[in-house]
C-alpha cells in the first residue's frame, strides 16, 4: 500500500506493526509492571546501568528482539533494509545514540511510544527534541551532498 | 513466568518492528527528512504504538500491582533539565546518521548481522562511555 503524495509511504503495514509494538510495551507494562524502554533493557542486559531491573528480565527481552525478526523473516519474508554505506555512518551513529539514550534516559520506545502515551511531560519534550535533531541532522547532511 | 512475559515481549516488538518497515534505516531516515522525499509511515508507527499504550495506562491505573510481579516500578521524575535535552538531541543526531535506534538495531541482529553488529557495538560503546563518566562524583 502506498500513496501517490508519498510513493515511498507504507501506512498500512507502519500502523500493524505500530499496534503490535504498543502490544508489547502493554504486556511488559501489566505483566512487570515496567516501560518497554529498548535502550534502558538493552544497557541492563550488558551491566552498563544501575537499574534495578532483573539482569534476566532486562536480558530475555533483548534476545526476544531479536527473536521476533527472525520469526517475520522466516514466515513473512526478507526485511527490507538499506544501510547507510560504509561503516562511518553506522560508528557515529552508534557512538551518539549510545551515550544520548544514557544521559537523556530513553529513546524512541521508552520516551516516544511509553512515556509520549502516558502524557509524561519529560517524554513529549524529549521526543520533540529528537524529533528535531533528526530532521535537523538529516537536512545539514544532505545539505553537505552525504545523503544515502 | 516473569521470563517469559518478557521473552514474548521482546518477541512481539521485535516482530513489530519487521512488519512495520522500521528496521529498514533509509525508512526511517526518510522520515527525518522533511525537506526531501518526506516518508511518513514512522508516524504511523508511533501512532499504532500509542493507541494501544494509551489504553494500557488507563488499565494500570485501575491495578494495585501489575500481574507477573509485586509492584510497578514506573519513572516517576518529571524533571526536564539539561540532560535530557542534550540526551534527546544527541541520540537524535545519531538517529539521523545511521537510520537507526536502539530496536531495529538490536532486531537487525537477527536478520543483516553485520551491519547491525557494528552499530550495536558502537552502540554498547557510547553506553559504556557514559557510564564511566557517570560513575564521577560531580
Amino acid at each position: 500500500m502506498s500513496w501517490t503524495a508519498f510513493p515511498n509511504a507504507a501506512p498500512l503495514e507502519g500502523f500493524l506493526g505500530g499496534l503490535l509494538i504498543g502490544t508489547a510495551a502493554l504486556i511488559m507494562l501489566l505483566g512487570l509492571g515496567r516501560i518497554a524502554g529498548v535502550s534502558g533493557m538493552l544497557a541492563r542486559a550488558a551491566t552498563l546501568s544501575r537499574s534495578d531491573t532483573p539482569w534476566p528480565m532486562a536480558a530475555l527481552f533483548v534476545i526476544g528482539l531479536v527473536l521476533g525478526a527472525i520469526v517475520f523473516a522466516q514466515t513473512i519474508g526478507p526485511v527490507e533494509a538499506t544501510f547507510p554505506p560504509g561503516w562511518g555512518w553506522l560508528v557515529a551513529g552508534g557512538l551518539a545514540v549510545g551515550f544520548g539514550t544514557r544521559l537523556g534516559s530513553g529513546c524512541t520506545s521508552g520516551h516516544g511510544v511509553c512515556g509520549m502515551s502516558r502524557l509524561s511531560k519529560r517524554s513529549i519534550v524529549a521526543t520533540l527534541t529528537f524529533m528535531a535533531a533528526g530532521i535537523v541532522t538529516v537536512a545539514l547532511v544532505n545539505a553537505f551532498g552525504g545523503a544515502w | 513466568m516473569r521470563s517469559l512475559i518478557s521473552l514474548l515481549s521482546g518477541a512481539i516488538f521485535g516482530f513489530g518492528l519487521a512488519l512495520s518497515g522500521m528496521m529498514n534505516p533509509a525508512r526511517v531516515r526518510g522520515f527525518l527528512d522533511l525537506f526531501g522525499d518526506w516518508d511518513p509511515t514512522l508516524a504511523f508507527v508511533m501512532g499504532g504504538a500509542m493507541l494501544v499504550m494509551a489504553v494500557g495506562w488507563l488499565v494500570q491505573k485501575r491495578m494495585s500491582a501489575p500481574i507477573a510481579d509485586d509492584s510497578f516500578n514506573l519513572p516517576g521524575t518529571q524533571i526536564i533539565d539539561r540532560r535530557l535535552l542534550g540526551g534527546a538531541a544527541l541520540f537524535g543526531i545519531g538517529w539521523a546518521l545511521a537510520g537507526l535506534c536502539p530496536g531495529p538495531a538490536i532486531a537487525s541482529l537477527g536478520t543483516a548481522l553485520q551491519p547491525a553488529l557494528v552499530f550495536v557495538a558502537a552502540m554498547l560503546a557510547g553506553m559504556a562511555v557514559y557510564a564511566l563518566v557517570d560513575r564521577k562524583p560531580g
